[in-house]
């Protein structure tokens, strides 16, 4: 199954044009570990607020190239921030973390 | 006129990076200038000190939220009435609603269409347009502080009565002074003198609405309600025969003429409304009061006194002003006498 949804994928290819394109997925690739980061530490902290701000920026981010998987799992983490549950985060840290990983490895194969 | 494809100035709020990049591309690509803010904080700076015409804003975010931000421009008289757009994810569109109810104009959803940014965009741009024009229009024959009250709460003079002070002023044997000097004399003289009493008539919150020759009209409690809109008058009146000394003694030193003044004010209902185009626009004010402040100034000129008012107007008088009871006098074409009082400058 493909991580990146082409229909959308295209369509922001078509938005954005073929140089811009590569900027945008460059600063995707950019900010993916960075985010990856505050939501470990945040979580290491017991920080709610910080952990669904990150969550909220991944899902929005995974959002804008189509990759649907990784921001459905972004927005489970970010209702956890916002419930104040992040004690019931478990695994899934890491399975976000998994679908990062291939949506930057799609991600650098579609660049032009 | 195509005013929808006027490039206008942006600014893109929004703490995620992909997301500034994005609009700032798409909002380029339209012909529009582009400023972005990571947090409401820094817009705020930003938007104390550089115009823009519509705010793209994000609603989560560190430092300052979008709700913050919107807060805050409700505060600003500047500020108000620049419209913003809320970006937000499509699943926090409750939160949008609260954002639309707070004063934002519109919203997109994240990730972005391109056609509805562009229909967005133009629509605010257009509305921005029109307050504008507008907030200029009302300034034209308002106090900046009456034209943002009118801003605020719109116009509802749609032709009423209304219960306020009508002042008339005009200078004495203004033809004879005028004749005796050159014409750029006569024009800086009235500059500076028009000046001068309009800096007491929206000093006490009054509006100049008519002006003719050497004479003007000024009417107080409207368009915008004053309690005390008869002392205001009242207090206007004596603040420009003060003024006027001041501008007396200057020009005895410049070895010019006296001028003197006649104010007359009359107070009682009157049929008020707003009355204009685009270019020119005026608060009519018709009814007996301002026949009888018309008059009551004219009559300056027999009683000798700079100051008379009519005895509503007087009626209104609270505090260290002194008048003096000058008796009834009967106006030409009028049946019944009316109490006339001279205000002691």
């Amino acid at each position: 199954m493909p991580v990146i949804d082409k229909a959308t994928f295209d369509e922001l290819k078509q938005m954005s044009g073929a140089e811009f394109i590569n900027e945008l997925i460059d600063t995707f690739l950019d900010d993916a570990p960075k985010l990856i980061g505050e939501l470990k530490s945040a979580l290491a902290a017991n920080k709610a607020d910080s952990f669904r701000r990150a969550a909220h920026s991944m899902k929005s981010n995974a959002a804008t190239f189509g990759a649907s998987q990784l921001a459905e799992l972004a927005k489970g983490l970010e209702l956890l921030g916002k419930e104040n549950r992040l004690h019931e985060t478990g695994d899934r840290l890491k399975a976000l973390e998994e679908a990062v990983i291939s949506a930057c490895e799609d991600l650098k194969g579609l660049k032009s | 006129m195509k005013p929808s494809h006027e490039p206008g100035n942006m600014l893109v709020v929004d703490d995620n990076r992909v997301n500034r990049l994005l609009l700032t591309h798409a909002l380029e690509q339209n012909g529009h200038i582009v400023s972005t803010a990571e947090h409401g904080k820094i817009a705020m700076e930003m938007l104390r000190s550089k115009t823009f015409d519509v705010i793209l804003l994000d609603i989560d975010m560190p430092e300052m939220n979008g709700f913050e931000v919107l807060e805050a421009l409700l505060m600003d008289d500047d500020l108000r009435n620049l419209p913003v757009i809320m970006t937000s994810a499509s699943d926090e569109l409750d939160r949008v609603v609260k954002c639309i109810e707070m004063g934002a104009e519109d919203y997109l959803v994240k990730p972005l269409n391109p056609v509805l940014l562009r229909a967005r965009v133009n629509a605010s741009l257009e509305k921005k347009r029109l307050r504008d024009q507008q907030r200029k229009l009302f300034r034209t024959f308002a106090t900046p502080a009456v034209a943002e009250q009118l801003m605020r709460e719109g116009f509802s003079l749609g032709g009423k009565y209304i219960t306020a002070s009508v002042m008339f002023a005009d200078i004495r044997a203004f033809t004879t002074l005028s004749e005796k000097q050159e014409p750029t004399d006569t024009i800086e003289l009235l500059n500076n003198y028009f000046a001068l009493m309009f800096d007491a008539i929206t000093g006490n919150n009054g509006t100049v609405n008519q002006m003719e020759g050497d004479g003007f009209m000024a009417i107080f409690g409207a368009p915008v309600f004053q309690e005390n809109h008869r002392e205001q008058a009242v207090r206007a009146a004596l603040e420009m025969i003060e003024l006027l000394q001041v501008f007396n003694e200057q020009r005895a030193i410049q070895r010019k003429g006296q001028i003197e003044v006649g104010i007359g004010i009359a107070t009682g209902r009157v049929i008020a409304g707003y009355t204009g185009t685009q270019h020119r626009a005026t608060y009519t004010c018709v009814g007996d009061t301002v026949n009888v402040a018309a008059r009551i100034e004219n009559h300056t000129k027999i009683a000798g006194r700079p100051i008379l008012i009519d005895q509503f107007t007087r009626e209104g008088l609270h505090g260290p002003i002194q008048v003096e009871d000058l008796g009834d006098v009967t106006f030409k074409g009028k049946e019944q006498a009316i109490k006339i009082f001279a205000v002691n400058a």
